[in-house]
Parts: structure tokens; C-alpha cells; sequence
């Protein structure tokens, strides 16, 4: 006997054929691509997993996921922190609030290639604000173009300026979600700013902070544009992440085989830290 | 119509596979609905689902670390995928 309606999954059957098309049948040519040798021309010749076995051996993947790795965990390690405290010190009520919200929103507004091409004017050493700022006023030897390290910060210092705001709105709604009943207790119980804030903001906040660094650990892993525009990977290779290497190897060298090979790594990355990171914050809530 | 997905035999039957286990679960779950949700010796709350994502995802990272320590040939990864794949059933 039929309990319960069915008819549901008419309405969902829109979104499944969406995804199909835009998700599983491209994922799908790209496990085909990925075994696979072409010349162009539609032609293809069978390779078996010799792309993987090239690229799990290969100096130059290893150093591209070492760099991806690397700035993910720094802008992490900056972003996630600072936009705690940020949005700490934001006002709960009254004439500022929407002033510093639309102040915090405005980074985000600006299209990823237009930030990568502000930062890179921004910071050129005779004409940018910064750059000339920081080589003809306070003395300090600044050139993003030549210097790995000014790269990298630069670089990190963008996405900081791009992204915390994401940290910041998000735990802003965490906290104003919170009753005032709350506070109220705490103050009789005489806690401290520190316990208010171990005890009650930072637990009512636990479950945006895991969306907050769930996307921004998928969108800095996965980041192209910015950097790209910004440093183009250079100096060298020293800003070259996994996602501008992968483009080079799929539409430099149009080695469709390895560059699909190699796509494929990088998703299975990117579900694991996922999976394992949002499995482990939320695992105490499903007891 | 198919021609420029570039299909072979064998990743055809990959995805033949996964598909067919997706299809074998939704039966279960419409006999026995609920997904046998437990916790496994993990800690972890699993369903049959959950199983064999965990399944598949273990399997990947399996052939990739063999590929990338010996290479081929590849029945030893294949045995340890299968023993992960019945660990996962059996005891996460």
C-alpha cells in the first residue's frame, strides 16, 4: 500500500536534467578524455592510466598542488580569524549597521578578472598607489613582477581583500541570530568577554563558520582568475597554481589526455578535504 | 550523437557500475527504507550511501597512490579497494 505522494519528484526532475547537462555529461567526457591520447580532429587513441601514473610521478604536479595547498591554508589562516573579529566588532542595531554591511558587501560585487586587474595596477612599482607607495616614499624594494615572495603576498593580500567579507557577513548573521536572553545570563553570571565568546558566540556560530570555510576552502582550491590576471603564475612558476597549470597543459599545450587526467585529481582533492572537513564538523550534531 | 564524449568500453562500464549500484541501493531503500543509518567503528553515522561514497572515494585515492608508488599492474589495488569496499559495508 502507497503511503506517502510520489509527485515530488516531478518538481525535482528540472534541477536532475539541469545538472545532468551541466555537470555529469561534461564530468563524464572528462573520465573518457582522461584515458585517452587526441590529436584534435575528433580522433582518439586508448592510453589506459598512463596520464595518472605520469602525473601522480610528476615533479611538476606535485609542486603546483604544493603551492595550492600553501595558499589555501594561508588565506584560511588569515581570513577565517580576522573575519571573526570583524564581524565582532560590527554593530548589532541601529544607523550603522547597513553602512558597514554594504561596505563589507562591495569587494564581493567587483567581477574576479576586474580584481585581478585593480590589484595588478594597483601594485605596479612606478605608477600604482601601492607600488609607488611603497618603493619611493617608505624605501622598500617592491616588485611583484621580479620578486616571488612580493608575489605571493600580493596575491594573498587580494584575496584577503576579496573574501573576508564572505567570513564576515556569514558570521555576522550567525551572530545577530543569537537572543538576547543569552548575554543577559552570561552578565549575571559575571563571564568574561572571552568566555562569552567561547561559550556562546563561537558555538552559535559553528555551524556558518563550517559553510564559511567549506567555500572558501572550494573556491580558493579551485581559484583561477585572480591570480592568473594578476601575476599570470610568475615570476617563474612561483604563483603558478593547480588551476593555472591545468589550463596551460589543457589550452597551451591542448594535451586534452593529461590536462582531463589531471582535472580529475584535482576533483577528487577537492571531495575529500570537503567531505572529511564537513563529516568531521558536523559529525557531533547527527549523535 | 554520442561522438564527441569520446566513450570507451572501459569507462563505459565504470559509470555502467556506479550507476548500477546507485540503482541497486534505491531498491533496498524502497524495501527497507531508513538507509540502515548507524554508527560505524569510525564514529561516524552512515548510511548505505554514505557507504558507498565512502567506497568509491577510497577506491580513487587506492589506485592513485599505487599508480604513483609501483604503477602497474594493478590486481593489488584492486584487492585492496574490494577489502575496503567490504570494511565499509561491514563496519563504518
Amino acid at each position: 500500500m502507497k503511503t506517502q505522494n510520489q509527485k515530488a519528484w516531478f518538481f525535482v526532475l528540472p534541477v536532475l536534467v539541469l545538472v545532468a547537462f551541466n555537470a555529469l555529461i561534461p564530468m563524464m567526457t572528462v573520465v573518457n578524455y582522461s584515458v585517452q591520447e587526441t590529436f584534435g580532429n575528433n580522433q582518439f587513441f586508448w592510453q589506459g592510466l598512463d596520464w595518472f601514473e605520469q602525473l601522480m610521478r610528476s615533479d611538476r604536479f606535485h609542486a603546483a598542488l604544493g603551492r595550492q595547498f600553501l595558499f589555501t591554508g594561508i588565506i584560511l589562516a588569515i581570513e577565517i580569524p580576522l573575519g571573526i573579529v570583524i564581524a565582532l566588532s560590527m554593530p548589532r542595531s541601529g544607523f550603522w549597521v547597513p553602512v558597514c554591511l554594504v561596505t563589507m558587501a562591495l569587494p564581493m560585487l567587483i567581477p574576479w578578472n576586474v580584481v585581478g586587474a585593480m590589484w595588478n595596477i594597483f601594485t605596479l612599482p612606478d605608477i600604482g598607489l601601492l607600488g609607488y607607495f611603497l618603493n619611493h616614499v617608505l624605501g622598500v624594494h617592491y616588485n611583484m613582477t621580479q620578486d616571488p615572495v612580493a608575489a605571493w603576498v600580493t596575491v594573498i593580500v587580494m584575496d584577503v581583500w576579496h573574501w573576508t567579507s564572505l567570513v564576515v557577513l556569514l558570521c555576522y548573521a550567525g551572530l545577530v541570530s543569537i537572543p538576547d536572553a543569552y548575554y543577559q545570563a552570561a552578565k549575571i553570571d559575571g563571564a568574561s568577554n572571552w568566555s562569552v565568546f567561547r561559550y556562546i558566540q563561537l558555538p552559535k556560530m559553528k555551524q556558518v563558520l563550517t559553510i564559511a570555510i567549506l567555500l572558501r576552502f572550494m573556491d580558493s582550491f579551485n581559484i583561477y582568475t585572480e591570480p592568473f590576471v594578476l601575476t599570470g603564475g610568475g615570476p617563474g612558476n612561483s604563483t603558478t597554481l593547480l588551476s593555472i597549470d591545468l589550463v596551460k597543459i589543457a589550452l597551451g599545450q591542448f594535451d586534452l589526455g593529461p590536462a582531463a587526467a589531471m582535472s580529475l585529481i584535482y576533483f577528487a582533492i577537492t571531495l575529500l578535504v570537503s567531505w572529511l572537513f564537513y563529516t568531521l564538523m558536523t559529525k557531533d550534531d547527527t549523535k | 550523437m554520442l561522438g564527441w564524449m569520446a566513450w570507451t568500453w572501459p569507462t563505459a562500464l565504470v559509470f555502467v557500475g556506479i550507476f548500477a549500484a546507485m540503482g541497486i541501493l534505491t531498491l533496498i531503500e524502497i524495501r527497507r527504507p531508513g538507509g540502515a543509518e548507524r554508527t560505524g567503528i569510525l564514529g561516524l553515522v552512515t548510511t548505505r550511501g554514505d557507504r558507498l561514497f565512502m567506497t568509491l572515494l577510497g577506491t580513487v585515492y587506492i589506485f592513485l597512490a599505487w599508480l604513483g608508488i609501483f604503477g602497474e599492474p594493478l590486481w593489488t589495488p584492486l584487492g585492496l579497494s574490494l577489502a575496503w569496499g567490504v570494511f565499509c559495508f561491514w563496519k563504518v
